[in-house]
């Protein structure tokens, strides 16, 4: 993984990113949800990149492996010391940005801005991508994709019976340069079989679920079925 | 907390012995340099490392032989034989020296120094005649027990460390470091033991804090040595039986190249591994082997050890018991167990050095880290056992192995365990909320209406240990925000255990 330009990224997250996956020497920001932040790690810790994270105590390394990170390339630093300097929040993600492909961080509640601006260039000169997870108003600089979960819709529990099985979200992602333009996708995080998976976007109120092979992102054809390429047999109706 | 405690057999002169010079002046050479002498030539000057007109200057009536250590594992054989009459688990270092954990025979025997005049009595009655007496140590760990066996004494429990203490720092056999400490003003492993492991880890990295646990007299803790999956093991069936060593060593180096090529698909290599065979009459010999170091990653290796052993059982020469001993009839079946695996640092080259690379550099940062802020500061999970998220993996020190737990697979079932998928924050402290009319505030905030939930999970736990007991309720709510919590009740408390974000 060392002389590639790109991290990949699940099929189903690449339309979020105008460069189809994680640009070496980006940063990227993931407000509100930690599952999106983790499922961002996914492909490439799975291809053998080391990715850590930072400042996440309440981490739930569980959910982590589920959405298919590596734990045995996974080091965390809990909690990195409070006080500025060596050891501290901005020292800590400096050191492992030198030698890490991606670190998680969720920056303290106000991070400054000379230490914000010194990561990012840290980060593009040792081509590590670095992913913000938390609050929207934590990093003072710019980011170059930002990913927001807009809406998110928990299904398999009913009043009372049932059990959490799998959660439809919209991520919303904006940022600067190339992906200024703002773009929506419709998620199954996580998808009730496990994993990430799209939902094709539908028009007509009638939810398709995913096929059961993960890679579709389809457009709606005639209004009704959401899957393309002689996939539809795959395709399951969800009464919303 | 000190090393295992373990028993080393040291044959002094090995090489020699089995070619059966060792009462005259002659040398063993491998690749032009001497690698063994005996101590007559010793006593003409001849040393380890000399070249052969070097040594054959010092010492003119000097007798010299190519290296074989084929040889030398045959002919250990009876003394291993004698040495598994105290008991079944022992490990061969090399040919001349083997390890084996006292636990259990120490106490069989009455003692430590018991067990030691007994291993030394068993085996200086298998030596040769003319060969010089092996030598018995015993301490924690097998480093330490490696230095007291060439001393021949017995380190008292817990007094490893101070026994090491003045040893110089070449022991550890890492020649750079060993360097780099000796310009920094660091000569014995004493001096060495007393830095802070913190300090020790930031400035020489993991290979400086593995000698420095060795200088304080715990063993080495290999990063992540584990158990392997069952289904590494290989057999090889030879039908019809073979007689003859050839046939038997053609079959072993296949086996041996398959168990190699098994691991490295994994990533792994074996440390040690267990040799069996079993013989026409119903025979089983089994033995181990440790696989250390860069010799032990080559491929040939593995496939040479298996063959040594092979000859120690077929030709049975070497010790005067030898053919006693010898299995009737011919080699019916051939298993190698790895029974100790850990991840191949030395190969899965990428391009460009590419993985490897990449795995020191992480190595470099995190002992940065963690001398920084202390070892605990980095942690990586371990799957345990445990119904809440927060049980399912242990978190352990970077560098350090798991706990035993994690080397077996799934483990026992955990009824009222919390079902996939597992939330993405597990609360350090469980943060307190209110319940009341179908509403839910978290940590005093405001109220917000649950549109779905699920459960119980009930859960009573450690209810034979007051202290520890628990019993609680658990639940998964979603609010009308889409947000879904799970949520224990403990009594009529209510507390936010995990967040599903």
């Amino acid at each position: 993984m060392a002389g590639e330009r790109l991290l990949p990224v699940l099929p189903t997250l690449e339309p979020l990113f105008p460069a189809r996956g994680l640009r070496r020497g980006s940063v990227v920001s993931v407000v509100g949800s930690t599952s999106l932040a983790l499922s961002l790690l996914a492909a490439t810790s799975a291809q053998g990149s080391w990715c850590a994270a930072v400042g996440l105590p309440s981490l739930g390394v569980a959910a982590a492996a589920e959405l298919g990170v590596v734990l045995e390339r996974f080091p965390m630093v809990a909690s990195p010391g409070r006080a500025p300097g060596a050891g501290g929040w901005a020292w800590v993600v400096a050191a492992l940005v030198d030698a890490f492909d991606v670190v998680l961080a969720r920056p303290p509640s106000h991070v400054k801005g000379a230490d914000a601006r010194r990561l990012t260039a840290r980060a593009r000169e040792r081509g590590a991508v670095l992913v913000l997870s938390g609050a929207s108003g934590a990093w003072p600089e710019a980011v170059e994709v930002q990913l927001t979960v807009a809406s998110s819709v928990w299904e398999g529990v009913g009043r009372g019976h049932g059990r959490l099985r799998g959660r439809r979200v919209e991520v919303v992602a904006g940022g600067r340069g190339a992906a200024a333009r703002e773009r929506r996708v419709e998620l199954w995080l996580p998808h009730p079989d496990g994993g990430v998976r799209g939902i094709a976007p539908c028009t007509n109120g009638v939810d398709i679920a995913p096929c059961t092979n993960g890679v579709d992102i389809a457009p709606c054809t005639n209004g009704v079925e959401g899957v393309v390429d002689g996939r539809r047999a795959h395709a399951r109706r969800v009464v919303s | 907390m000190g090393g295992v405690r373990t028993l080393v057999v040291w044959c002094p002169d090995w090489p020699l012995v089995a070619a059966g010079l060792c009462h005259r002046p002659a040398a063993v050479l491998s690749a032009g340099r001497v690698v063994a002498c005996s101590a007559p030539a010793r006593a003409e000057g001849v040393a380890r490392g000399l070249r052969r007109r070097q040594a054959e200057a010092r010492c003119p009536a000097l007798v010299v032989v190519d290296h074989d250590p084929s040889a030398d594992a045959r002919a250990f054989e009876p003394v291993v034989v004698a040495i598994e009459a105290f008991t079944p688990e022992v490990e061969i270092v090399r040919p001349g020296m083997c390890a084996l954990a006292t636990r259990g025979p120490s106490r069989y025997f009455g003692g430590d120094d018991t067990l030691v005049a007994r291993v030394a009595a068993a085996v200086d009655e298998r030596l040769p005649p003319g060969a010089p007496a092996c030598r018995v140590g015993v301490a924690d760990g097998r480093f330490a027990a490696e230095r007291a066996a060439r001393q021949g004494r017995v380190v008292r429990s817990g007094e490893s460390a101070a026994f090491l203490s003045g040893f110089p720092v070449s022991t550890l056999g890492h020649v750079e470091l060993a360097d780099l400490l000796v310009r920094l003003g660091i000569r014995a492993l004493g001096q060495l033991a007393e830095l802070p492991t913190a300090a020790v880890l930031a400035r020489f990295g993991p290979e400086g804090a593995a000698a420095h646990r060795l200088a304080r007299g715990l063993d080495e803790r290999p990063l992540a040595a584990r158990i392997p999956p069952l289904d590494l093991t290989m057999v090889a069936e030879l039908d019809p039986p073979a007689e003859r060593l050839e046939t038997a060593a053609f079959v072993a180096k296949s086996l041996a190249d398959r168990l190699h090529a098994a691991l490295a698909a994994q990533g792994l290599t074996a440390t040690r591994v267990l040799v069996e065979a079993e013989w026409e009459h119903g025979e089983r010999l089994g033995r181990r082997w440790r696989l250390d170091g860069t010799g032990g990653r080559a491929t040939g290796a593995l496939a040479d050890r298996v063959r040594w052993q092979l000859d120690g059982w077929m030709t049975g020469s070497g010790g005067g018991a030898g053919a006693a001993d010898r299995p009737s009839g011919g080699l019916t079946l051939l298993r190698l167990v790895p029974e100790e695996v850990r991840p191949d640092d030395g190969r899965q080259m990428g391009f460009w050095g590419g993985d490897r690379a990449a795995a020191e550099r992480v190595a470099r940062a995190l002992a940065r880290i963690q001398g920084m802020l202390g070892p605990d500061a980095v942690v990586t999970a371990a799957p345990a056992g445990g119904r809440s998220p927060a049980e399912q993996f242990h978190l352990v020190p970077w560098g350090e192995r798991p706990p035993a737990p994690t080397d077996r697979g799934p483990g026992p079932p955990w009824p009222g365990r919390i079902p996939s998928p597992s939330p993405a924050t597990v609360h350090l402290a469980p943060v307190s909320a209110e319940v009341a009319d179908a509403r839910l505030s978290v940590a005093g905030g405001p109220w917000s209406a649950v549109t779905a939930w699920a459960g119980p999970w009930p859960v009573d736990e450690r209810w034979w240990d007051d202290a520890a007991h628990r019993r609680r309720t658990r639940w998964q709510v979603v609010t009308v925000e889409g947000t879904a919590h799970l949520l224990s009740q403990v009594g009529d408390r209510w507390e936010v255990e995990a967040t599903y974000d």
